[in-house]
């Protein structure tokens, strides 16, 4: 057992970085979201206007639904990439396993912007993909959609967020015992019912964890459409950011945030449900 | 070495095998686990791999079942290829030593996943997912998930699920090994039962010779990927073929004698032989075989011998005594009594030493 004082000294510092860096911030937000901007100043007037204008002007709602479909496709990519990955480094790969495990960890040591610009290298009307497919004769001018599209910022995201679906899946999938897979064989399942009845289910857990993470994250980006996402693309957190920024509106930013904080923190709660009943151990 | 020769075996099926291994071996990289083993199982036999780890047993439950594949020989059920067929494909039921209960699913889904996965008519499941619930006394924890459940329950319904599909051949790799001693032999006394009972052949592995002796019609004894011997637990205990097999199951006591026309002589004891050749031989005699001469009601043919008390063990129902008989130093069992020691007359039927061979 440990003493009343040591528990108090070892709770205070988390305590009081939560309440600092969270709380005060999130409760500032939120007042913020109920004042209004006029002529260049925050007035602290309650007034819901701001929310009635997330609703009114067609732009906010247009730009949250897009940002939530470039999430999920981003989330759907990565699992059809993850999932296999983790599967075949789980149960496939033998001793090639820690090599290819280094090669998903590599990339995250690599700065987030330093990868954005590499797609902008590779995307580019002068980039090396279109250099490569004039060079096959495959077109004869620069395909443009490649950059400043949602496609380039879902390719982008979908490379950054694919090992943080995969990691959590493949731990996931390292935990199965190995004799439940063998006794699926052996009480008549085929390898396809083996897995449709054993692995998957009980891989559920890491999936969930994934799917959260790489879904929560996209829909925070704002990096992604300003390096290779161009005006077609702009994403919630982008005009959270301008509103934040040269537009000077702190009221409706903050309103914008508390929106988006609100799908992120029900998602995570459905999810942390869900994990819970699909969690057997 | 093997007291069933690969070809002997092959050469002659008895009516009703079942499973035929021939001349299988397993290697794992350079490292020999199985080395040439041959073995039949009858229909309906409850045979025994007996050795200790590392003895190949387990090994060649896991070919059996298809889990591994066999470096060369092969396998054969009701005279079919059984090794070349994928672990689904084989109609051959296992019992895992830390059960495989699937976790997601409660105790019936996990009892009829293998009718499931084999497509039995729908209409059938829940009755025989009840009968086997019913067979192994656990039919009011039909919901219940496994988790929630002791080793011992745990480890009926690992038998249910693998004996619901009515495999011809149920493999049991040390079912019992993760059970405390009370709950082991009381599993023990339903598995013969439920062995009997069904008919289905079983072919058990565990490292406990006591278990072993108490379950099987036959015991294959393993011993560094090879078999070593392959009897009813009651000749291989009475008349082990090696050394190895006298002091592996049961405890005993080898007497080096040298033989010369029908007689063998170690020390000051000498006995009567009968078709041993001349030369020296090793004699393997149980410590229950040995008894005062004094106890014995019937004393003829007996060798008589004369040796001090050095030790004696309380056991229960019987008497541990050390003894030494000039210079050999002997073990005897004989039943509870007060102490003794100094010299007595002790004395063993000839037909008790059996002949062994070394190594």
């Amino acid at each position: 057992m440990y003493s009343r004082a040591y528990k108090a000294i070892v709770s205070l510092p988390p305590l009081l970085w939560v309440t600092l860096f969270l709380l005060i911030p999130y409760a500032l937000m939120f007042a913020h979201s109920f004042w209004l901007v006029r002529d260049g100043m925050i007035l602290h007037r309650w007034n819901l206007q701001n929310y009635a204008k997330i609703f009114q002007n067609p732009v906010y709602l247009e730009v949250l639904f897009r940002s939530m479909r470039i999430a999920a496709s981003v989330t759907l990519l990565s699992l059809v990439l993850g999932y296999p990955l983790a599967y075949y480094m789980s149960f496939q790969a033998g001793v090639r396993k820690d090599l290819l495990y280094q090669l998903v960890i590599v990339p995250l040591w690599v700065s987030y912007l330093v990868r954005g610009y590499a797609w902008k290298t590779i995307l580019g009307s002068q980039g090396i993909l279109n250099g490569f497919l004039q060079y096959l004769h495959i077109t004869n001018d620069p395909v443009s959609f490649f950059l400043y599209s949602p496609f380039a910022v879902i390719l982008m995201l979908t490379h950054i967020y694919t090992p943080f679906v995969f990691l959590p899946l493949y731990a996931s999938l390292e935990h199965i015992p190995r004799n439940l897979i063998e006794a699926s064989q052996d009480l008549g399942a085929s390898p396809r019912k083996t897995f449709l009845r054993v692995i998957l289910p009980l891989s559920l857990p890491g999936l969930l964890a994934g799917t959260t993470f790489a879904f929560v994250l996209t829909l925070g980006d704002f990096l992604a459409p300003l390096l290779v996402g161009g005006p077609s693309s702009i994403m919630i957190a982008n005009i959270v950011q301008s509103l934040f920024g040269t537009a000077y509106d702190w009221p409706l930013g903050s309103a914008i945030s508390f929106c988006i904080l609100l799908i992120t923190v029900s998602l995570l709660f459905f999810t942390e449900r869900l994990e819970k009943r699909w969690s057997f151990r | 070495m093997s007291l069933v020769p690969a070809n002997a075996a092959a050469a002659s099926a008895p009516a009703g095998s079942l499973l035929e291994v021939r001349n299988i071996a397993k290697r794992f990289g350079t490292r020999e686990v199985l080395k040439g083993i041959s073995l039949q199982i009858a229909r309906g036999e409850f045979l025994t791999l007996l050795g200790e780890s590392g003895s190949g047993k387990t090994t060649l439950l896991r070919l059996i079942a298809g889990f591994e594949q066999p470096s060369s020989g092969e396998i054969r059920m009701n005279g079919d290829r059984l090794d070349t067929l994928p672990p689904h494909k084989r109609k051959v039921n296992t019992v895992f030593q830390h059960y495989a209960l699937f976790p997601h699913l409660n105790v019936a889904e996990n009892v009829a996943y293998g009718l499931r996965a084999t497509q039995a008519p729908t209409v059938e499941i829940p009755a025989r997912v009840a009968d086997a619930l019913r067979m192994v006394k656990m039919e009011e924890y039909a919901a219940t998930r496994p988790s929630k459940l002791s080793g011992g329950q745990q480890q009926r319904i690992a038998l249910a699920r693998a004996l619901v599909n009515r495999p011809q051949l149920l493999l049991l790799d040390e079912p019992l090994s993760a059970l405390d001693a009370n709950l082991r032999k009381q599993m023990q006394g339903e598995l013969k039962q439920l062995q009997r009972e069904l008919g289905i052949t079983f072919l058990f592995v565990t490292h406990d010779q006591d278990e072993a002796m108490a379950l099987s019609d036959r015991i294959a004894l393993l011993r560094d990927g090879a078999l070593e011997q392959v009897d009813s637990p009651r000749s291989i205990y009475q008349r082990p073929a090696t050394a190895y097999t006298a002091q592996f199951i049961g405890q005993t006591n080898f007497l080096r004698a040298e033989v010369r026309e029908g007689m063998a002589r170690s020390g000051p004891l000498q006995w009567p032989v009968l078709a041993v050749p001349n030369g020296i031989a090793t004699f393997s005699i149980r410590p229950e075989n040995i008894h005062f001469f004094a106890d014995l009601a019937n004393s003829d043919n007996q060798v008589r011998f004369r040796a001090v008390v050095r030790q004696q063990i309380f056991a229960g129902a019987s008497e541990q005594l050390e003894i030494d008989c000039a210079g050999q130093s002997l073990r005897v069992r004989v039943s509870s009594r007060a102490a003794v020691s100094g010299e007595h007359e002790f004395a063993f039927s000839p037909d008790d030493a059996v002949v062994v061979k070394n190594g």
